[in-house]
C-alpha cells in the first residue's frame, strides 16, 4: 500500500522534474560535477580540524569562527540552511587522510574548511579535490602547500592563513631594520610550522647581517625551559625568536626573566600565540614582546564585534589564535558560493569547478584578518603582517594590542 | 635464582654489557668534550642542577602514587596522570577567586593552604572513584585488563574534564611573596623552586614515615607483601586498597599545585607527559619502592635538565634540549641493563611482576 | 547501592546515579553538542537521545533488581522512582543554574542547553513540570520493557537499538546506501534533512523487531539443523561460508564505497600490527609499550628509499619493502637485547622509551638532513604491479589484505610450531621454561624479531598510503592502542585481534563525525568493554577456560559497575 503509494509520488516528482526540464534551461553542466540542492536541503559545508587530542584548543577555536560566520549569515545562505558537519583531522597526516576521505565520500558537501596541521593538509587536499571539493585551511602556513610546483592535485586549495616564508621574514626584518640587533637565537617545537619559521626567520636574519647564535628545539609538552634557556643565554644573543604555540611559548616567556642574562633580550613570537589565552599562559611577562601578525587596526571593529558574539556564544575568549582566519575562510566559501551557485525556481545547482574558480577569484573580500585576494596557487592572505608589542593594559585585559608597533610597509 | 643465573657469564651478558659500555664510553666523551670547550661557568651547572631537583621533586611526587599502587595491586595505573591533573585544575577556580578576592595578596599562606587542601580532596575523590568504578571489579582478571581500563579510564577523565572546564589554558595566579631569586651563600635559587623542592622533600618524609610507622601503614604493607595473609590477620584489603589509591591521589594533588606554582599553566592534558615521566622514574628507582621512586624522580629530572648540555653539547650537535627525552630513555636502558630491577628494586626481581 | 536504601524506596541510588551520569553529560557539553543533529527529524535530537537512552538503560537497571527481590510491582516502583530521581537532579541543576553563574567555572552550562531540559520554556515551572514527567514516563518505560517476556524484549531492544545507531550514523550510512542503485530511494525516503524521518524511524524500528523475534522462534530450529547435517554436508556448508566469506572480502570496497574502505584500510594496518604485537605479548607475554618504533623503521625505511624529496635512493615500493622488513627484524633484534633480563613492566617501560627515542630522533634537527625533520619526507610513491597502482583506499584494501594473509598465515603456523610452544612456555613462567631446556635467549629474540617484522610491514604499507611520513604519526599512543586491541579483543587470539581492531580502530572512525567526544567514548568504551567482558571480545580457548574455572562468583554484577563507569 505505502509502497505503492511511493511509486506514484516518485513518478509523478519524476515526471514533474522532467517537465520543468524541458520547460527551464538544464542544470548547468560543470566539467567535475554539479551539487543539486533541493528546496529546504541544507547546503552543506564540512570543516576537517583537529578537535581532539592535545591540540585540540587550536581546532577547537578555527570552528568556533566558523560558527559564528555562519551565525552572522542568519544560518543560512541564498535561501537554503547551512548544514556544518566535521571531522577530526588529529593534527597529522593519517588523521587528515581519514577525515578527507570521509569528507570526500559525501556526495552532498559543496566545501571544505580546514585543515588545522599542514602536515594533515598535505595528504587531505589532494584526496579532496579529487571529488571536486576545494578546501580553505585557516592555519596551514608550510610553504610547499601553495608553492608553485605543488602539482594539479593542490589545485582546490586555498588559505587565510599567512604562508610561513612571509611571516618569518617581517620578523627577521623587524629585528634589525627596527630593533637593530646583531645576534638571534631561535627555538622551535618540532611543528611543521614552527620549523619552517624559524627556518626563514634565520635565513633572512643572516642574509640582512645578522649572526644567529643558536637554533635550539623543545618539544610542545615541555614545561620546564630553563635548562635550554640557560644553555642559549651563555652565547648572550640580543634577540630570541619563538614562533610556537601558546603553551610552550607561555613557559618561554614566564622563565627567560628567570634565567640570569637573558633579562634584557628582546622577545618575539608570532600569530601562533597572538591570542588571549597566550596573556593567560604568560601573564605580566609578555609585557614588552613583539608579535608578528596580521594588520588587525584597519578592521578593529568588526573585530570587537566578533569578540562580542564569541563571548556570548561560549561563555569564553578565543582560546587560540586562528578564529578569525576561520572566520574569513567561511566567508570567501560563504562568498564563492553566492557566486558560482545557479538558482533553477527553487532548486539551487552548485557546480563544482565554478565554485572553485570562483574561490580562486576571490579578490578585495573585506574579512576580519584583512582584505583577502587569492593569488594563482591558493594563498588568500593580506599580505601586510605587522609587529604589535604588548603592553600592561592588554595584557591586563587580555585583549590583543589594537595597533600595530611597526610596519613594513 | 636470579642470582644463581647470574654468577654464569653467558654470551648476552657480554653482548648487554658491551652495549652498557659504549653508552657510558659516549656518554663520558661527550661529557669531556663539553667541559673542555668550557662554555658553560660553574654557575651555569649550578643553575641546571637546581631546576632538576625542583623538576625532579615533581616527578618523585608524583611516582608515589605509581610505586604505591604497583605495590598492592602490581598494576600501572595509567590514569594516575589524570588524578594528577584534575586537582590543580578544579583547584585553580579557587586560587583565581582569591586572586580576584585579594584574599591571595593579603594571606597567601591560608590561601594557598586552601588551594592545596581543594587540590588534594579532589585528586583523592577521583583515584578513589576510579578505584572503585575502574579496577575493584577486576580484581582477579589477567593482569594486562586492569591496564586497559586504566588506559581507557584515562581517556574518559581528560575529556570529562575538557568538556567542564574547557580545552583552553587556564593560568594560576602570581603569588608576589615566591617570585625573584635569593641567594643562599653563593648559590642563586628561585624562591617558589626552594619551595617546591622544600614541599616536596617534606611530604614525601612524611609519607615514608606513615608507611613505616603508623599502624596504618604496616596493614598497607602487610596488604603489599601478600593480600591473602594480610586478609587472615584482619586486615581489610579492600579498604587498604582504597586506602592507598587515595593517598597516592592526595600526593598527586599536592604535586599538582606544586606544579602549577613553577610552571603555572594548567589544562586538561597537562597530566599526560608529567604522569610519563613520573612512570618512568617510578621504574627507574625500582617500582614498588617508595625511596626508589623519590630516587628515581629526582635522577630523571637531573638528566633532563643536565644531560642535553653535558653530554650532546661537545659533540657538536643541533638543538640538544629535543633530544632531552632520548637521553633519559637511553639511561633508563643503562640503568636497567646493569640493575634489571631498577635502582633500589630488589625485593620485587623474583616475583613475577 | 546499599541494600537497606532500596528496601525504603527502590531504584532511588541507582536514580541518583543516573541523575549524576546525566548532569555530567549535560556539563561536558555532549549533550548541547549533539542536538544540533536528529536521530529521528523533528522528533528527537542526537543530545535528547542521549539523555533518553542513558536513562532507559539505568532505570531498566533499577526495575531488574526490584524484579529480583520483590517481583513485578517493586519493579514498576524501582523504575519510575530511578527516573523521577534522575530528572529531579537534571531539575535542581536547572534551577542551580538560575541561581549562580556556573558559567564562570563549567564552560558548557550553556543557557541554550538548560533551555533545551525545559522543553524550550519560557516559564520555569511547566518546563520543570514536563522534565519531571518524562522521566517518570522513562522510568515507567524502562520498567515495562523489564516486565515484557524475553522474546518481544529483546525485539523492542533491537528495534531500538538499530533505529538509534543508524540515527548516529547517518552521515556514514546514507551516502553508501544511496549509491546502490534502487536501496538510494529507499535511503532518500528513510533519510530527511538531518535524522531519519518519522515513517522511516517507525519502518526500521519494526524491521529490527521482527528480525529479532524471528530468530527468536526460528533460530534455535536452524542451529538443530545445522547441528543435524551429515559431516559431508557441514564440510560442504563450511566450505560455502569460506567461498562467501573471500567472495565479500574480494568486492567490500566497491560495494561500500570510498569512505568505509579507508576505515577498512586503517582496520587492516591495525590488523598487522596487532597480529605482530600479538607475538610478542600474546603468545611470548612480553609486554611491549614501543611498538610503535617498529612500524616508523618500516615507514622511514620506504620513506627514504622512495621519496626523491630526499633523493638518495628513488626506489619503488617493492624494492624498498624487503629493505623496510629487514631493518625492522634488524631493529627488533638490537632493541631485544638489552632488554633479555627485564621483566614485566621494566620491559614495558623500556621498550616504550624505545619507541619514543626513535620518534625523538626523526624529528631531531641534528638528522634532518637524512630524515627529513619537523617537515616530514613527502612524495612517497604508491605501490604498483604493472599498470594497476594501489592509488586510493579502494586499491590499498587489497594490498593490506594480502599482508593481513600472509601475516596471518605466519603467524598462525608459527603459533602451533615449536617455536610457538616456546613461547608459551615462557608466557606461563619464564624460570621453569628455562628449567626445561627452551632457550630462552633465542625464544626471546625471536619473538621481538617476528613482530617488528609485521609491524615493520605495516609501516611500509601505511608510508605508501599516506604519501609523506611525519615524527607526530609515531607517538606512544599508537603503541597503547595496539595494545588495547589485543587485550580487547583477547589476549593471544588472533580472530581477537581483527575483532579488537574493529571495535578500537573501526568505530572511532566512525565516530570522526563525533569529533571533539570522540576519545571520551573511546575511554568509556575501553572501561565498559573490559568490564563487561575480562576475556576479551574473542578470547583463545585456553584462556578462557582458566579465566572461567576458578571463578567463585561468575561476573559479580558487571551490569552496575558498567553503568556507573559510563559517561
Amino acid at each position: 500500500m505505502t509502497r505503492r503509494f511511493a511509486l506514484v509520488v516518485a513518478l509523478v516528482v519524476l515526471a514533474g522534474f522532467t517537465l520543468a526540464g524541458f520547460a527551464q534551461a538544464a542544470p548547468p553542466k560543470d566539467p567535475i560535477g554539479v551539487v543539486t540542492i533541493k528546496k529546504g536541503q541544507p547546503i552543506h559545508i564540512a570543516y576537517w580540524m583537529v578537535v581532539a587530542g592535545p591540540d585540540a584548543s587550536l581546532g577547537t577555536d578555527t570552528k568556533r569562527g566558523v560558527e559564528i560566520a555562519i551565525q552572522d549569515k542568519g544560518g543560512k545562505l541564498l535561501g537554503h540552511p547551512i548544514k556544518l558537519s566535521g571531522q577530526d583531522e588529529g593534527c597529522n597526516a593519517e588523521g587528515g587522510q581519514a577525515a578527507a576521505t570521509k569528507i570526500a565520500s559525501d556526495p552532498t558537501v559543496v566545501a571544505a574548511i580546514g585543515s588545522n596541521c599542514s602536515s594533515a593538509a598535505r595528504p587531505g587536499a589532494p584526496i579532496l579535490w579529487k571529488a571536486g571539493i576545494p578546501t580553505v585551511s585557516p592555519s596551514n602556513t608550510a610553504p610547499y602547500l601553495t608553492d608553485p610546483k605543488r602539482g594539479p592535485e593542490y589545485d582546490g586549495y586555498l588559505r587565510t592563513a599567512h604562508n610561513d616564508k612571509v611571516q618569518g621574514a617581517v620578523a627577521a626584518q623587524f629585528a634589525i631594520k627596527k630593533l637593530g640587533v646583531k645576534t638571534a637565537a631561535t627555538i622551535h617545537d618540532g611543528s611543521v610550522y614552527a620549523e619552517q619559521l624559524q627556518a626563514v626567520f634565520a635565513e633572512e636574519f643572516k642574509k640582512l647581517g645578522g649572526t644567529i647564535t643558536s637554533q635550539e628545539a623543545v618539544a610542545p609538552t615541555d614545561t620546564d625551559m630553563r635548562p635550554v634557556l640557560t644553555k642559549i643565554a651563555t652565547q648572550k644573543p640580543q634577540f630570541i625568536y619563538y614562533p610556537i604555540f601558546i603553551a610552550a611559548a607561555g613557559h618561554i616567556t614566564r622563565q627567560v626573566k628567570e634565567v640570569a642574562g637573558l633579562e634584557k633580550t628582546y622577545l618575539m613570537s608570532a600569530d601562533g600565540s597572538f591570542s588571549p589565552d597566550f596573556y593567560k599562559a604568560a601573564g605580566e611577562a609578555a609585557v614588552g614582546m613583539f608579535h608578528s601578525s596580521p594588520d588587525f587596526s584597519a578592521f578593529a571593529a568588526g573585530y570587537k564585534g566578533f569578540l562580542e558574539k564569541h563571548q556570548k556564544k561560549y561563555g569564553e575568549k578565543p582560546i587560540a589564535p586562528f578564529h578569525a582566519h576561520g572566520y574569513d575562510a567561511a566567508l570567501m566559501v560563504f562568498h564563492a558560493i553566492e557566486k558560482a551557485a545557479v538558482k533553477e525556481g527553487d532548486t539551487l545547482y552548485i557546480p563544482r569547478k565554478a565554485l572553485r574558480d570562483a574561490l580562486y577569484a576571490t579578490q578585495g573580500l573585506k574579512g576580519l584578518t584583512g582584505t583577502l585576494t587569492c593569488d594563482s596557487y591558493g594563498d588568500c592572505a593580506d599580505p601586510r603582517i605587522a609587529v604589535y608589542q604588548q603592553t600592561p593594559e592588554n595584557i591586563k585585559k587580555l585583549v590583543n594590542p589594537e595597533s600595530p608597533f611597526w610596519k613594513p610597509y | 635464582m636470579a642470582r644463581l643465573t647470574r654468577r654464569k657469564l653467558t654470551p648476552t651478558d657480554i653482548v648487554m654489557w658491551t652495549i652498557g659500555a659504549i653508552l657510558i664510553a659516549l656518554i663520558l666523551w661527550g661529557s669531556i668534550a663539553t667541559l673542555a670547550r668550557g662554555a658553560y661557568s660553574l654557575d651555569h651547572w649550578i643553575d641546571f642542577t637546581i631546576f632538576g631537583l625542583a623538576q625532579g621533586s615533581i616527578y618523585a611526587l608524583i611516582a608515589m602514587g605509581y610505586t604505591m599502587v604497583y605495590g598492592v595491586l602490581r598494576m600501572i595505573n595509567f590514569a594516575h596522570s589524570e588524578v594528577f591533573m584534575s586537582g590543580p585544575y578544579t583547584a585553580y577556580y579557587v586560587a583565581a577567586y582569591f586572586y580576584r578576592s585579594g584574599l591571595l595578596e593579603a594571606h597567601p599562606v591560608l590561601s594557598m593552604t586552601m588551594v592545596f587542601l581543594v587540590s588534594m580532596a579532589v585528586s583523592t575523590l577521583i583515584a578513589y572513584l576510579l578505584e572503585m568504578i575502574a579496577y575493584r571489579p577486576l580484581r582477579s582478571a589477567p593482569r594486562l585488563v586492569p591496564l586497559i581500563t586504566a588506559i581507557g579510564a584515562s581517556f574518559f577523565l581528560q575529556y570529562v574534564f575538557r568538556g567542564l572546564y574547557g580545552s583552553g589554558f587556564q593560568a594560576y595566579p602570581v603569588i608576589r611573596a615566591l617570585e625573584g631569586p635569593m641567594y643562599i651563600g653563593p648559590v642563586r635559587i628561585l624562591k617558589f623552586q626552594l619551595l617546591v623542592i622544600f614541599a616536596a622533600a617534606l611530604l614525601m618524609i612524611a609519607l615514608y614515615q606513615f608507611t613505616q610507622r603508623t599502624r596504618l601503614g604496616r596493614a598497607l604493607r602487610s596488604v603489599s607483601e601478600d593480600k591473602e595473609a594480610a586478609a587472615l590477620m584482619g586486615v581489610d584489603v579492600d579498604r587498604m586498597i582504597s586506602m592507598t589509591f587515595m593517598i597516592g591521589g592526595a600526593a598527586a594533588g599536592a604535586a599538582g599545585v606544586l606544579y602549577a606554582i613553577m610552571f603555572k599553566q594548567v589544562h586538561f592534558f597537562m597530566g599526560f607527559i608529567p604522569g610519563l615521566k613520573a612512570f618512568t622514574a617510578a621504574v627507574l628507582g625500582g617500582i614498588g619502592n617508595i625511596p626508589g621512586a623519590m630516587l628515581g624522580g629526582i635522577f630523571l629530572g637531573l638528566v633532563e635538565s643536565i644531560g642535553p648540555s653535558l653530554f650532546l653539547d661537545g659533540l657538536g650537535i643541533t638543538a640538544p634540549y629535543q633530544l632531552k627525552d632520548a637521553i633519559a630513555f637511553t639511561m633508563l636502558v643503562l640503568v636497567l641493563i646493569f640493575r634489571p630491577t631498577g635502582i633500589l628494586g630488589e625485593r620485587l626481581a623474583v616475583k613475577k611482576a | 547501592m546499599r541494600p537497606e536504601t532500596s528496601e525504603r524506596l527502590p531504584g532511588l541510588s541507582l536514580g541518583l546515579v543516573a541523575g549524576a551520569c546525566l548532569v555530567l553529560l549535560t556539563l561536558i557539553g555532549i549533550v548541547e553538542a549533539f542536538s544540533q543533529r536528529e536521530i529521528v527529524s523533528g522528533v528527537l535530537s542526537m543530545g535528547e537521545g542521549l539523555l533518553l537512552f542513558t536513562g532507559l538503560f539505568i532505570a531498566y537497571l533499577a526495575a531488574d533488581r526490584g524484579l529480583r527481590s520483590a517481583g513485578a510491582g517493586r519493579a514498576l516502583a524501582a523504575g519510575i522512582v530511578c527516573g523521577v530521581a534522575a530528572a529531579a537532579l537534571l531539575g535542581g541543576l536547572v534551577l542551580l543554574s538560575r541561581a549562580v553563574n556556573l558559567r564562570q567555572v563549567l564552560i558548557n552550562a550553556s543557557p541554550a542547553v538548560f533551555q533545551m531540559l525545559l522543553f524550550q520554556q519560557e516559564e520555569l515551572l511547566p518546563g520543570l513540570a514536563l522534565l519531571g514527567a518524562t522521566g517518570l514516563l522513562a522510568g515507567a518505560a524502562a520498567a515495562g520493557l523489564r516486565l515484557l517476556p524475553p522474546v518481544p524484549r529483546k525485539a523492542v531492544t533491537a528495534g531500538l537499538v538499530l533505529v538509534a545507531g543508524l540515527g548516529m550514523l547517518q552521515d556514514t550510512v546514507y551516502p553508501v546506501l544511496s549509491s546502490w542503485g534502487p536501496l538510494g530511494d529507499i535511503a532518500d525516503w528513510v533519510f530527511e534533512g538531518l535524522g531519519l524521518s518519522r515513517g522511516g524511524a517507525l519502518l526500521l524500528f519494526l524491521a529490527a523487531a521482527a528480525a529479532s523475534a524471528a530468530w527468536a522462534v526460528k533460530g534455535q530450529a536452524l542451529r538443530g539443523g545445522i547441528e543435524k547435517l551429515s559431516p559431508a554436508g557441514r564440510r560442504g556448508l563450511r566450505f560455502a561460508g569460506l567461498a562467501l566469506l573471500a567472495f565479500v572480502l574480494a568486492i567490500l570496497p566497491q560495494a561500500l564505497g570510498l569512505f568505509l574502505s579507508e576505515v577498512l584500510t586503517i582496520v587492516g594496518l591495525y590488523v598487522l600490527l596487532g597480529l605482530g604485537l600479538n607475538i610478542v605479548v600474546g603468545f611470548a607475554g612480553l609486554l611491549d609499550l614501543g611498538y610503535v618504533a617498529f612500524f616508523a623503521i618500516g615507514s622511514y625505511t620506504v620513506a627514504i628509499l622512495t621519496s626523491p624529496e630526499l633523493g638518495f635512493f628513488s626506489l619503488g615500493f617493492w624494492q624498498a619493502l624487503p629493505f623496510a622488513v629487514l631493518f625492522g627484524v634488524i631493529a627488533g633484534v638490537l632493541l631485544g637485547i638489552p632488554v633479555l633480563k627485564m621483566r614485566g613492566d621494566y620491559l614495558a617501560i623500556a621498550t616504550l622509551g624505545f619507541g619514543e627515542i626513535i620518534r625523538i630522533l626523526v624529528l631531531s634537527d641534528s638528522l634532518r638532513p637524512w630524515l627529513g625533520g619537523a617537515q616530514g619526507i613527502g612524495k612517497i610513491p604508491k605501490a604498483e604491479i604493472g599498470a594497476f597502482e594501489f592509488a586510493g583506499p579502494q586499491e590499498i584494501y587489497y594490498l593490506i589484505l594480502a599482508g593481513c594473509f600472509l601475516v596471518g598465515f605466519i603467524s598462525w603456523r608459527l603459533r602451533d610450531s615449536r617455536i610457538g610452544r616456546a613461547w608459551m612456555a615462557v608466557r606461563e613462567d619464564e624460570d621453569v621454561a628455562q628449567a626445561m631446556g627452551i632457550n630462552l635467549v633465542a625464544a626471546k629474540l625471536l619473538a621481538f624479531a617476528t613482530g617488528a617484522g609485521f609491524s615493520a610491514l605495516s609501516g611500509a604499507i601505511f608510508a605508501s598510503k599516506i604519501g609523506s611520513v611525519y615524527p607526530h604519526s609515531f607517538n606512544v599512543m599508537i603503541s597503547i592502542n595496539i595494545l588495547c586491541v589485543i587485550i580487547v579483543g583477547g589476549i593471544g587470539s588472533m580472530p581477537g585481534v581483527i575483532v579488537g581492531a574493529f571495535a578500537l580502530v573501526g568505530l572511532p572512525e566512525l565516530l570522526r563525525e563525533f569529533a571533539e567526544y570522540r576519545l571520551l567514548v573511546y575511554g568509556a568504551a575501553l572501561v565498559a568493554m573490559m568490564l563487561l567482558r575480562p576475556e576479551g571480545l574473542w578470547p583463545e580457548a585456553t584462556r578462557r577456560r582458566e579465566l572461567h574455572e576458578g571463578e567463585i562468583e561468575p561476573q559479580a554484577e558487571p551490569p552496575a559497575a558498567a553503568a556507573a563507569g559510563r559517561p
